[in-house]
């Protein structure tokens, strides 16, 4: 390959080795810290995958750490393992933008529910990760801060929204980071840049102190190098908060514990209806050779289709702009951020937002108020929640068979920026296979499984039914134990 | 003042209350709700509305709802929380959380002291707005030089309860008001302060010609802050209506803003530049939908309400329903219910209560000693002038021994010869006098009675002198 | 451009944008019409579906009466929140004045 890249030249360890290394007292938290401020500081330049580091408040959290450990203390069991934060994640004190000029200068009073439990397991945040702003957009070149790029490739695009999470562990910044997936936005940055990512059933994770996008679509999950870790994360921060009013009151499913157990006996469906057209040969190739290697590991893998999934995209595309133009009226210059002065409170809310956000969000805030006014509301937002529900109900007819289902997870491998700017339903098609899950409520994750044509990874999808997410992650793990290597074109 | 004719029109009336809920904390936060403070104290992530704060039902603030919702008789109904998108500087989230098509209470009514009774449509939960203050330009709106903002009430939680437009005059929506009022008292869920802006009336009007079935179009009025601007703004409204539509012009659906200094209603805005507020079911709170046990049990847990005190004490006492609303208002249905019990004659505890114990400090009065007050009184022991004296001591003292205030005062029962002597020669004294009352001229009764009763200072029964009056005139 | 009727109007975005307190250059309105009217084409085969006895999904969890006790929790910290505020006077966030009186 000719382009540049700016993947890690030696091999990142993963969060579990370091978190028990930290624990044990044979590597410190601040060693660990300065190996990827180090890298951070070679590539990060390159790459933008920050809207800011946080390089001393990261040493004094790892310093913290080490001397929990000194005491003789545990510090949990991310202990001193560096984690990425998508800029939507409200940090106490610290700079939360959105990637939105609109949130220029604010500093959140508190922290969000997961911010607060990976502190309460010993991560240490470096530093807040670029997004397409407010999370809407599939290649996070939507961002004030301009944008990300991808690691294997740096004129390409890391996907979107969670663009700067993807980027950043795949780069080896940080072996773990979070980020939030609406539609896609999470799986399919991650299957862009090659790395583990998961959303997990809407619920399991709090929303509290993620700044909405579409609330009832919204779910923040990790990115990982490895499918242990992202397990491992989604255990710390997932589980009940009284908080977040659509939290449900149980745990994380203990995904964990079942990582080696296979997929002997399980079975999974190969969703038709996401191989065919608009997915990319070489990826739909990926997908078909990942089937195959879950069969010979003891799966039965048959084809399944989910029709109702094609109407996903236009359900989607009225159900979150809607949700996200009333989510984001808040943005009005009175009690914080950025304001455009103007002779009138009202014509200072317009001068604020019009210059507060970009082309994208105005753009998705207009559709979504034309849905949702008089006379439009039946004929697009009512009718778009009953694609909700049908989507659901045939999924869950599958999954009375079937334990998980496999699909892409983007259509196509890393695409050249500029690519799709120029055409709304062009990017948004990226998010044809991530976004019935998030529409059903359902956990799904992509898993990275070897190379396209052009030598960039291609994600696996897998998906499950609510709460399934042990299954989704048996699965996750057997296609990472026998995925060809990345780099290694098939 | 009302320029409306009533043989000719209509007035038709629909009031939308807002009720402030006794709540210690806000309808989604746990900010506290408490009345005033300094500016922006009462504040939380989601009071300020600020990026990804999230809202939490207060289970209090529901139980208030259904408690008002089962005193209203409404029925009790799975609930979803809608937003209400528009912008304004004291709606931090630009919008406002509350219900709309799935209300909690829908269909219940309201019985007023006369008897009449008002249906109401529904009430449901919603959070209240912040506070705008407008500096320079004396306060008014559109002069100032800018607004201060203080969040302390956004969020608070309110009922809103709407009423049938089942009313006709500004009179009754005042009854309509004060009674609504007592209820929300009497059930705990709110201190109905109009004053403090706890209790809320936004107020349609609309008039008719008499005789026709057809609702006139509708201006709904604001800014109304007392029972007495309700009725000025009604009747205020109602003329402009009426003058509008008999110089054959038409009368514009639109909210209008009460003016309590010029006593007129202004356009605030018109039906055309009302606003879209795209309603959709608010996807970060989740389905109330209360266990029919549980709302069973809120029922048996409320007091007994205002109408039916009223008809329990008119069906003890045979008081007439105004008397009644009168003694319920002032919380003496209670005390004159127990010296009923006590053998008390009930025309005479009635009439007390109603004209000699508009003293707050009636509710706490010793029931026996009313009783035996009243009995005093029933035996000819004391007069009615007397048994008011007596009974204000009593009120002040919070009870005591009426015989023995009685004689203190030196009241005793007059010999009625003493009177007979007394009223012959009242008569002999006053021939013409005499002539006019042996004719029937109604006025000169009190003539003779008072001269009898400045005599024996106040001593006399009243009733008695009359009666020896009667029997000399043959 | 095509000759086929938009779905949405240049002026509908107008208003629809003011409703939202945006206010879009002419350019913005032209190109915003066009995006929105090939993403309501797209939506065409939703609206084509009958789907009356489909039950509306407003959240995808199916829990009710999620209730908090009626108990104050701590308040922020006025002059940290006032801090943040592009204006504030007296306590209070300084917007310029407000015409016009809330719905």
């Amino acid at each position: 390959m000719s382009s540049r890249s700016a993947l890690p030249s030696t091999p990142v360890a993963p969060a579990t080795v370091l978190a028990a290394a930290v624990r044990s007292g044979e590597r410190t938290a601040l060693d660990v810290l300065e190996e990827h401020l180090a890298r951070i500081s070679d590539h990060e330049v390159d790459v933008h995958a920050f809207n800011l580091v946080l390089e001393d408040r990261a040493r004094e959290s790892a310093a913290a750490v080490d001397a929990r450990v000194a005491a003789g203390g545990d510090p949990g069991p991310l202990a001193g393992v560096p984690v990425a934060l998508k800029d939507n994640l409200c940090t106490r004190g610290v700079a939360t933008t959105c990637s939105s000029r609109i949130l220029e200068g604010w500093e959140p009073p508190y922290d969000a529910t997961v911010v607060q439990r990976l502190a309460a397991a010993g991560a240490v945040v470096v530093g807040k990760t670029n997004l397409d702003e407010f999370a809407m957009g599939s290649s996070t070149e939507h961002s004030a801060t301009g944008p990300t790029r991808n690691p294997h490739d740096l004129d390409r695009v890391p996907g979107g929204s969670s663009g700067g999470s993807a980027a950043a562990v795949a780069a080896g910044f940080a072996p773990v980071a979070l980020g939030s997936d609406t539609g896609g936005s999470i799986r399919q940055p991650a299957a862009l840049c090659g790395v583990v990512g998961v959303k997990p059933t809407y619920g399991l994770v709090s929303r509290l102190g993620l700044v909405a996008f579409a609330s009832s679509l919204d779910q923040v999950g990790p990115f990982a190098a490895t499918v242990a870790d992202a397990a491992l994360v989604c255990e710390v921060v997932g589980g009940h908060d009284p908080g977040d009013s659509t939290s449900l009151p149980q745990d994380f499913p203990r995904v964990l514990a079942h990582l080696d157990d296979g997929v002997e006996g399980m079975r999974i469906g190969l969703v038709t209806e996401m191989l065919g057209e608009g997915i990319a040969v070489d990826v739909a190739a990926r997908v078909r050779a990942a089937a195959e290697a879950l069969t010979a590991a003891g799966a039965e893998v048959e084809e399944v289709s989910i029709p109702a999934v094609t109407y996903g995209l236009s359900a989607y595309y009225l159900v979150a702009p809607a949700e996200a133009s009333s989510n984001l009226a808040r943005y009005d210059g009175v009690r914080y951020g950025r304001r455009v002065d103007a002779p009138t409170a009202g014509e200072m809310m317009v001068a604020t937002r019009t210059a507060g956000f970009g082309d994208e969000v105005k753009r998705r805030i207009v559709l979504g108020t034309y849905a949702l006014s008089a006379g439009y509301y039946d004929a697009f937002y009512g009718k778009a929640l009953r694609v909700r529900t049908l989507i659901r109900e045939e999924f869950d007819a599958a999954y009375e068979r079937l334990d998980a289902l496999i699909s892409p997870a983007s259509p196509t491998t890393a695409f050249a920026f500029g690519d799709k700017t120029a055409d709304p339903v062009q990017m948004y098609l990226n998010d044809v296979c991530t976004i019935p899950s998030n529409l059903a409520g359902h956990p799904a994750l992509s898993v990275p499984f070897g190379v396209g044509d052009d030598g960039l990874p291609v994600g696996v999808q897998v998906m499950a039914p609510a709460l399934g997410e042990v299954a989704a992650f048996r699965v996750a793990a057997v296609l990472e134990s026998v995925a060809p290597s990345a780099g290694a074109p098939s | 003042m009302s320029g409306v004719d009533p043989e000719r029109w209509e007035v038709v009336i629909g009031l939308e209350v807002h009720a402030e809920l006794s709540t210690r904390t806000k309808l989604f936060s746990s900010a506290t709700a408490e009345f005033g403070g300094e500016p922006n104290t009462h504040i939380d992530p989601l009071t300020l509305g600020l990026p990804g704060s999230l809202p939490v039902l207060n289970a209090r603030a529901v139980e208030l709802a259904v408690r008002v919702g089962l005193a209203l008789g409404c029925t009790v109904q799975r609930s979803v929380f809608a937003r209400k998108n528009y912008f304004y500087p004291d709606q931090p989230k630009n919008y406002q959380i509350s219900q709309y098509d799935l209300p909690i209470n829908v269909d219940g009514s309201l019985e007023l002291p006369s008897g009449q009774v008002v249906g109401i449509e529904r009430a449901h939960l919603e959070e209240d707005t912040g506070k705008s203050t407008h500096i320079g330009g004396g306060g008014r709106i559109h002069e100032a030089r800018h607004s201060l903002v203080d969040l302390n009430r956004a969020g608070v939680p309110l009922l809103e309860i709407v009423g049938r437009p089942d009313l006709r005059s500004a009179d009754e929506a005042r009854a309509y008001v004060a009674e609504l009022r007592a209820v929300l008292v009497a059930v705990g869920a709110s201190d109905g302060k109009m004053e403090e802006g706890s209790l809320r009336v936004d107020c349609n009007v609309s008039v008719r010609p008499r005789g026709s079935a057809e609702l006139g179009t509708r201006c709904e009025i604001k800014n109304i802050n007392s029972l007495r601007s309700l009725g000025r703004a009604i009747d205020a409204e109602a003329a402009r209506q009426v003058a509008l539509v008999e110089a054959g012009e038409r009368v514009v659906q639109e909210t209008r803003h009460w003016d309590e200094d010029d006593g007129r209603t202004h356009t605030l805005r018109s039906k055309e530049e009302a606003d879209d507020y795209r309603y959709f079911p608010d996807p970060d709170l989740v389905e109330v939908d209360c266990d029919p046990v549980w709302v069973e049990e809120v029922r048996a847990s409320l007091p007994l309400l205002p109408a039916a005190r009223r008809a329990r004490l008119v069906e003890r006492s045979g008081a007439s329903r105004p008397h009644a609303a009168i003694v319920c208002e002032r919380n003496l249905d209670d005390l004159c219910l127990a010296a009923l019990d006590a053998g008390a004659d009930p025309e005479r505890v009635v009439n007390h209560a109603v004209h000699n114990l508009a003293d707050e400090r009636a509710v706490g009065l010793d029931p026996a000693a009313f009783a035996a007050l009243v009995a005093m009184e029933v035996d000819g022991t004391l007069t009615a002038t007397q048994a008011k004296t007596v009974l204000a001591e009593l009120v002040a003292a919070g009870g005591g021994d009426p015989a023995e205030l009685a004689a203190a005062h030196g009241f005793e029962a007059m010999d009625t010869s003493e009177l007979e002597g007394l009223v012959d020669g009242l008569i002999a004294e006053h021939p013409e006098e005499w002539q006019r009352y042996v004719e029937g001229d109604p006025r000169i009764a009190g003539f003779f009675v008072g001269r009898v009763m400045k005599a024996t200072q106040g001593k006399a029964d009243g009733r008695v002198v009359t009666a020896l009056l009667d029997a000399r005139r043959g | 451009m095509s000759d086929r009727p938009e779905r949405i109007s240049a002026e509908e975005v107008d208003a629809v944008a003011r409703l939202a307190m945006l206010a879009l250059t002419e350019d913005q309105v032209e190109r915003f019409a066009h995006q929105l009217a090939d993403v309501l084409d797209h939506a065409a085969d939703i609206e084509a579906l009958d789907l009356d006895g489909v039950e509306p999904m407003a959240r995808p969890v199916r829990v009710v009466n999620v209730l908090r006790p009626d108990e104050p929790g701590p308040a922020l910290d006025r002059d940290e929140v006032l801090g943040q505020a592009p204006a504030a006077e007296d306590g209070q966030f300084r917007v310029p004045p407000v015409l016009g009186g809330a719905p």
